[in-house]
């Protein structure tokens, strides 16, 4: 099955290859960037990917001018994105009827389409350039940078970009004891959530003694409102490939296992080609470029449950039973997969392995913090202009983050709080804007890095419904095994709702408190013991809207159902009809003038007579 | 009614241990064949591995991707994640929900569509986002959903009355 007759013999053997496909690749400096990850492909990417390739068949430049269609090329909010090379020209929200002009203008006489230009949504000022625009100039884009100039599915693309140069590195040049050391030096730390030290890990595991070891990739993105990994799998799988070969080989592992959502599909496609592909060239599987060390590749799909990026869990789930913690220790790296030392990798912790070896420990320092160093991919989204993905040295502040990269708040609103961690972190309010993120300060503030969610939320959103939704998930999603955490967050989520519907007392707020760290000092896993962290940090930083809630039976920000309500305002109303039309519970009636009035016992506060009045007649309290 | 007695072909390597396929990943092809999990398959699974049924229903109540009951025709997924929630998917949920009479999780009694709820799809710049038979529908609004339900309700009768009078 595996081809290991036309594979590489060694790593001069890589290097030769890697010579032709940078020389072929230096002869075709034109090309166009498709950005093909989910978010644009929704926006119709597909179709323009499509429709260029048609344009330069008929113009007979298809021979000349390269289209790749590639992995997230981050402003998803401005899709369908396209990048023209070699001049870098960044075009937004490119319809079909705008590719003629693209390649007849801008690829064939290099001139700009000035109405396809990304426009900075707080200052209106136009951009050419990628490299130029905020959003890209304040990143460091160590992992997604790639992207812009690779085709995931190609593993010629990866070669020529110094792909797999790191493993030839490591195979011949380092034993597997000086690779720990080197990722130790680096001060690596787990991108998953909790920030462990990688080199740690690897050690541990490398001094088990045993006649089998695991390597995991943990592609489980479980977190809401985070699609870094899913990004980086589908626009780069072959450096998440690498860092694991790497990762293998340092630990002493024969057999790796990425284990990843069934909500991934992409994914697990780019990633199997991925494997194959590396396999085809003897980059994986029985003697690795002549190296003697032999190493292969599965994937496991998980089945939706959000416990098993727990890697206990996530262990069980692998072999077929039901995700379910268990205590540790024994730790994985003792007692792991089928009772054998596994080690339990991040998809963007291994990313970052295959540069860390090329470029040494030294370089990685050179971003970040004392203790927390490298970038970190963020997916930011939420009441944010520029949504995206966005990948920054940890130590910056959450201000430069929101307000620079992001382009500030959505529709001209304030700023309130932004989530990260996803349901283990919390919500941090306006003062901590100028705080650095790294592991210690967001911990420190009552929230964690997580695996990078970056939630933005403006005076629209409302804390306690936040922490509900949170603690909704989170019952869903504990598997029941510890008492704590079973029963003290479904009591959490009853006094929680009781405080949304406006029936809640001050009483219960305080016992709200309490059942929280009582849950997070009593349960067994990650799951449970940060479980509270919604509730607490939205009551330590918003105290005074719940108080609004239970004395006052008011959500200012006009969200939890049970405490608003909408009326028509007879001075702005126009009696056009629209909200009568519209209403899908009937609820707008005439009066005896002819006046629109909502009856409130009928309405369903779904919003639909604010979203279509014209006249800014309806109000909601 | 489809007799599934001792259909276990859908699974092409044995069930077990670290050497064979997991119980997990042959659900899901049980899953992928049938758009749930048949009593009948998951019995005979059970027989076949030498596992308890009550593991085996374990497994399939544990795991959100797992499903009991059949699919409807037309399936309606509405992405409750964090950005989704904050961008609004609830009032947009329980507008489906209103008009199509049922809750997440269920199907129609007609079995034309199940509304369900899934934890995050990834694509959070498009949120709310609610994905009708595989296709992606960003920006969600009440108005929206709809309108689109509409349309899509109008199509597929359409389809169906042609498929009735081609058959005529």
């Amino acid at each position: 099955m595996r081809n290991l007759q036309a594979g590489l013999k060694s790593p001069a053997d890589l290097e030769l290859m890697r010579k032709r496909l940078k020389e072929a690749r230096g002869r075709r400096e034109n090309y166009l960037a498709v950005c093909g990850d989910t978010g644009c492909t929704v926006w119709g990417s597909n179709t323009i990917k499509d429709s260029l390739q048609d344009c330069l068949k008929r113009k007979g430049f298809l021979e000349k001018v390269d289209i790749k269609f590639t992995g997230c090329l981050g402003l998803c909010e401005s899709g369908p994105v396209i990048i023209v090379f070699p001049q870098e020209i960044f075009y937004q929200k490119v319809k079909e009827a705008d590719i003629e002009e693209i390649i007849d203008k801008t690829v064939l006489k290099g001139e700009v389409v000035e109405r396809l230009l990304y426009e900075d949504p707080t200052s209106g000022q136009k951009y050419i350039y990628a490299s130029d625009i905020p959003f890209y100039k304040n990143q460091v884009r160590v992992l997604l940078g790639n992207n812009w100039i690779n085709d995931p599915n190609s593993i010629e693309d990866y070669i020529a970009i110094d792909g797999y140069k790191a493993l030839g590195r490591a195979l011949t040049e380092m034993s597997p004891a000086e690779v720990v050391e080197e990722i130790k030096i680096s001060h690596l730390r787990g991108r998953g959530g909790a920030g462990f030290p990688t080199g740690r890990k690897w050690e541990e595991c490398y001094k088990a003694s045993s006649d089998h070891k695991y390597i995991i990739c943990n592609a489980d993105e479980g977190d809401p409102g985070a699609f870094m990994d899913r990004s980086l799998l589908e626009g780069n799988p072959h450096a998440v490939l690498e860092g694991l070969i790497i990762g293998g080989y340092a630990v002493g592992a024969s057999e790796g296992i990425i284990y990843i959502r069934a909500e991934y599909p992409t994914a697990v496609d780019k990633l199997s080609l991925a494997i194959n592909n590396a396999e085809k060239l003897g980059l994986l599987g029985e003697n690795i470029m002549g190296s003697g060390f032999n190493f292969y590749v599965s994937i496991s799909i998980g089945a939706g449950a959000f416990v098993c990026g727990e890697t206990s869990a996530l262990v069980s789930s692998i072999e077929g039973k039901v995700g379910e913690p268990r205590q540790k220790p024994p730790h994985l790296v003792e007692r792991g997969l089928w009772n054998k030392p596994t080690v339990v990798n991040n998809v963007e912790t291994l990313a970052n392995v295959p540069y860390i070896i090329l470029n040494g420990a030294g370089e990685f320092c050179r971003t970040g913090t004392k203790e927390s160093r490298g970038t970190k991919i963020f997916s930011l989204v939420g009441k944010v202009n520029n949504t995206g993905l966005v990948e920054v040295p940890l130590g910056i502040t959450l201000r430069e983050i929101i307000f620079e990269i992001g382009g500030g708040i959505k529709d001209g609103g304030k700023f309130k709080a932004v989530q990260t961690g996803g349901p283990s972190g919390g919500c941090l309010p306006e003062m901590f804007l100028d705080s650095p993120v790294d592991f210690e300060e967001l911990k420190a503030a009552g929230s964690m890095m997580g695996s990078g969610g970056m939630i933005v939320m403006d005076e629209e959103t409302c804390m306690i419904d936040v922490a509900r939704y949170f603690l909704r998930f989170l019952k869903d999603e504990s598997c029941g095994k510890c008492f704590s955490c079973r029963e003290g967050i479904s009591r959490m989520l009853e006094i929680a709702d009781s405080i949304a519907r406006g029936t809640g007392s001050l009483e219960e707020l305080e016992l709200l408190k309490e059942l929280g760290s009582a849950v997070k000092d009593s349960s067994m896993c990650g799951l449970g013991q940060s479980s509270a962290n919604p509730v607490l940090s939205t009551i330590r930083y918003f105290e005074d809207e719940y108080k609004d809630h239970i004395l006052e039976n008011k959500c200012p920000a006009g969200v939890c159902r049970e405490l608003i309500s909408f009326d028509i305002d007879s001075v702005f109303c126009n009696t056009c009809g629209a909200c009568i039309k519209n209403c899908p519970a009937s609820a707008v009636c005439e009066d005896k003038e002819g006046q629109p009035v909502i009856i409130q016992e009928a309405c369903s506060k779904c919003g639909t007579c604010l979203e279509t009045c014209k006249h800014g007649a309806v109000l909601k309290r | 009614m489809q007799d599934l007695k001792g259909d276990l072909s859908v699974l092409d390597k044995p069930v077990a241990g670290n050497n064979g396929v997991s119980l997990i990943s042959a659900m899901h092809d049980i899953q992928e064949k049938y758009s749930y999990l048949p009593e009948e398959v998951l019995r005979e699974l059970a027989a076949e591995t030498d596992t308890p049924l009550i593991e085996i229903y374990r497994i399939a109540t544990f795991y959100k991707h797992f499903s009991l009951t059949p699919k409807g025709k037309h399936r309606i997924v509405s992405c409750t994640g964090t950005a989704c929630h904050v961008r609004g998917i609830e009032v947009v949920n329980t507008e489906v929900s209103r008009l199509l009479g049922v809750e997440p999780g269920s199907t129609t009694a007609d079995g034309k569509y199940s509304l369900e709820t899934v934890n995050c799809l990834g694509a959070c710049a498009l949120a709310p986002l609610v994905v009708i038979d595989g296709e992606y529908y960003g920006n969600m609004t009440a108005s929206r959903i709809r309108k689109i339900i509409r349309k899509h309700d109008k199509k597929t009768e359409k389809t169906a009355c042609s498929c009735s009078s081609s058959a005529k």
